[in-house]
């Protein structure tokens, strides 16, 4: 972003504008000409579709906010004074409700992707923690809007969630009083969460700035997981990159309309058609899809941790729930040291690829589980013993962290990765030959 | 190449399929709802506005007098094939309590297209005062906020059997083979014949029942015709548009070793 040397542009008005800020040579210099390994596939094409649909909810809920009203009495009305009357209300409702699935399935695949590739290797950890950083600001926002219809799973739900804070011993209720505005969930809760919701998307723009700007300084990874060497290992980003990415994001977006269009409501929940009442608690409590592995972990805890032979509990089941829950995100950020193998890539790394494979099932496992009542009898083991949804869901925590834990640790150790090619042009030119 | 656009393909389509499965498989039922064909099933289905006014019949002549519907307003009619002139005719069967005016006084007044349906009770406790300590719930999302939509209120409303031996039923209650529990305090709402149909179509509470779940189904979603037909527009541009951009990519790398 310095001064720098630069070349005249021809344009006498862009010439103008860039000799005194040069934001067209930026543009050409990080999108126009910028080096991009050759060998991407269709993985690549999560973050450019992950940050379409950044834009497509900011624009879409700035609108919804114009017709919105935070207030307990007001919520759930104004949303549907949006679906009824407000012109083409219905469709932009539509889009930002199934946007926030959506976006969440964009940036698991991109997660994904970074983790098969080993793209948060050195020199990239600090682009995949502030990666980690927007998947946490995401999270936040997407579960503060879904109280906003003020439904009966938006009122319970928040309930539910603000109550894991009390788990935290002396400084937990303070926290959760604070987060919800007294001693309930009631309209200072809606207010602030209204408040929050509208701002925290543009942290996360921030973010993303910053994980861009990173992304810029180390280049991209790719499927092979070697840097490039020469000028025969990358392709200029425009038109290559821009071309593909465009194709990508509008197959993405085929199936995203689809939902939008033809089954609006299939990812949500039929009790948020119920307006939101203190006095009536839903069968089931069930989280949007895209929170139900984390929802399975904090439920697989089940006994108090505390010194063996007496009454003391230290870590009561509830906190400890809490605790693994927020651990289960928080150890993707050390993940560049917990796996220290020199090779990135999971296509010369057999055993990693397993270990990582299984790692996808387990986290399907959980959201499978997570979205079942706990304690669910599946099967006898012995007479009194029963195999319950709580012991699957503690299988599958198991392997979550083990992977991380134990899995990595040693596999960077042991693992003998599988004979590298010499540069990426050598690697798609075998792959032209032979697959 | 192909393998790895069929495995993301795959990734999205299960991580959709488990969210969705897994959100709805939460209310227990021992009864199996039935399975309607409705015709504002699939992606080109539609309302059969015969179906539309005849259950707008039942709603006006057995259903409203409990259950509010205070999302719609007569205005809406307009979808249900009715003119001008026959909605307010219908809007002014209702007195409506409006004001307060310049002297500070409610007063009553013919209702008009604008206004909203009127509800049965002044609010929800004069409604449960009425109804046995039950609150009949507002009917404008019922088929949106049940699982399984318009089968749901069919399946309710076709329900009441005899209690098998061994079910319990209090006085004031019924027996419902797909309510939540089995246990209903509305008292079997449809008889056969009770509504006039005019059109020749049989007054039965199965035909009941169907006209008036399409009735509520349309209640929920006004939008769903206009949202499907943009659907098949929009999603015929992106197909097209992504053909296109796939030639486009495919020119453009072909020259690349």
């Amino acid at each position: 972003m310095s001064a720098g040397p630069r070349t005249p542009f021809d344009n006498k008005v862009v010439e103008w504008v860039d000799s005194r800020l040069p934001v067209f040579t930026l543009m050409q210099k990080e999108y126009g000409v910028f080096p991009t390994p050759k060998n991407f596939n269709y993985f690549w094409n999560f973050g450019a579709i992950a940050m379409f649909m950044l834009v497509t909810m900011i624009v879409s809920g700035i609108t919804l906010a114009m017709h919105y009203a935070a207030n307990t009495g007001l919520a759930f009305d104004s949303v549907e004074r949006i679906m009824r009357d407000v012109n083409y209300g219905w469709l932009i409702r539509y889009i930002h409700m199934n946007g926030a699935s959506f976006f969440f399935v964009a940036v698991y695949i991109h997660i994904f992707r970074g983790m098969y590739y080993g793209s948060y290797k050195a020199p990239r950890e600090l682009l995949w923690i502030f990666g980690v950083v927007i998947f946490l600001l995401m999270m936040a926002t997407a579960f503060m809007g879904y109280v906003l219809p003020w439904g009966q799973m938006s009122y319970w739900g928040a309930t539910v969630i603000t109550n894991f804070f009390t788990a935290f011993p002396f400084v937990g209720e303070p926290i959760q009083t604070l987060l919800i505005g007294g001693f309930s969930v009631d309209n200072p809760t809606l207010n602030r969460f209204f408040s929050l919701h509208y701002l925290l998307p543009f942290v996360i723009v921030g973010v993303v700035f910053l994980h861009v700007w990173a992304l810029h300084v180390t280049g991209s990874n790719n499927p092979d997981g070697i840097e490039p060497k020469t000028k025969d290992d990358t392709l200029p980003f425009h038109p290559y990159y821009t071309m593909k990415d465009s194709f990508g994001l509008l197959v993405f977006l085929i199936v995203y309309t689809i939902f939008v269009f033809f089954m609006p409501n299939a990812l949500g929940h039929p009790d948020n058609y119920i307006p939101a009442n203190p006095m009536v608690t839903p069968a089931h409590i069930v989280p949007e899809w895209y929170f139900l592995p984390f929802y399975a972990i904090l439920r697989a805890v089940t006994i108090d941790i505390g010194i063996p032979f007496t009454e003391v509990t230290i870590i009561t089941a509830k906190l400890g729930g809490v605790l693994l829950m927020f651990g289960s995100i928080a150890i993707l950020l050390v993940m560049p040291w917990l796996d220290s193998h020199p090779v990135r890539s999971a296509k010369y790394r057999p055993k990693f690829r397993v270990a990582l494979l299984l790692f996808v099932v387990s986290v399907l496992i959980l959201g499978k589980v997570g979205g079942m009542p706990a304690d669910v009898p599946l099967f006898h083991i012995t007479e009194s013993f029963i195999f319950t949804t709580t012991h699957v869901a503690q299988i599958a925590t198991a392997y979550y962290f083990g992977f991380f834990l134990i899995i990595l640790p040693i596999l960077s150790r042991t693992e003998k990765a599988l004979p590298m090619p010499e540069s990426i042009h050598a690697a798609v030119l075998k792959c032209k030959s032979s697959c | 190449m192909k393998k790895v656009i069929l495995t993301s393909l795959s990734v999205l389509a299960l991580s959709t399929a488990f969210g969705g499965g897994v959100s709805h498989a939460s209310e227990g039922n021992a009864h199996p709802l039935p399975n309607v064909d409705w015709s504002f099933e699939g992606p080109f289905g539609t309302y059969d506005k015969a179906s539309l006014q005849r259950g707008l019949l039942v709603y006006r002549q057995v259903c409203a007098a409990c259950h509010s519907m205070k999302r719609v307003a007569y205005r809406n009619l307009s979808e249900l094939g009715y003119s001008e002139d026959q909605i307010k005719a219908i809007a002014g069967e209702y007195t409506i309590i409006d004001g307060p005016n310049d002297e500070g006084e409610m007063f009553e007044r013919p209702g008009r297209p604008s206004d909203h349906f009127k509800s049965p009770f002044a609010n929800d406790q004069a409604s449960m005062a009425a109804n046995g300590g039950a609150l009949p719930p507002d009917l404008s999302l019922i088929t949106k906020a049940r699982v399984g939509g318009a089968d749901y209120v069919f399946g309710v409303l076709t329900g009441y059997a005899e209690a098998p031996a061994g079910v319990d039923i209090l006085p004031g209650q019924y027996y419902n083979k797909h309510m939540t529990g089995n246990v209903i305090k509305m008292p079997p709402p449809l008889v056969a014949g009770a509504v006039a149909y005019e059109d020749g179509m049989p007054q039965t509470v199965e035909q009941y029942s169907k006209d008036v779940s399409t009735f509520l189904t349309w209640a929920a979603e006004p939008e769903m015709e206009h949202r499907k037909q943009m659907g098949f527009k929009v999603i015929l541009f992106l197909i097209a548009f992504a053909g296109i951009m796939y030639a486009v990519k495919k020119s453009i790398w072909s020259k690349v070793h």
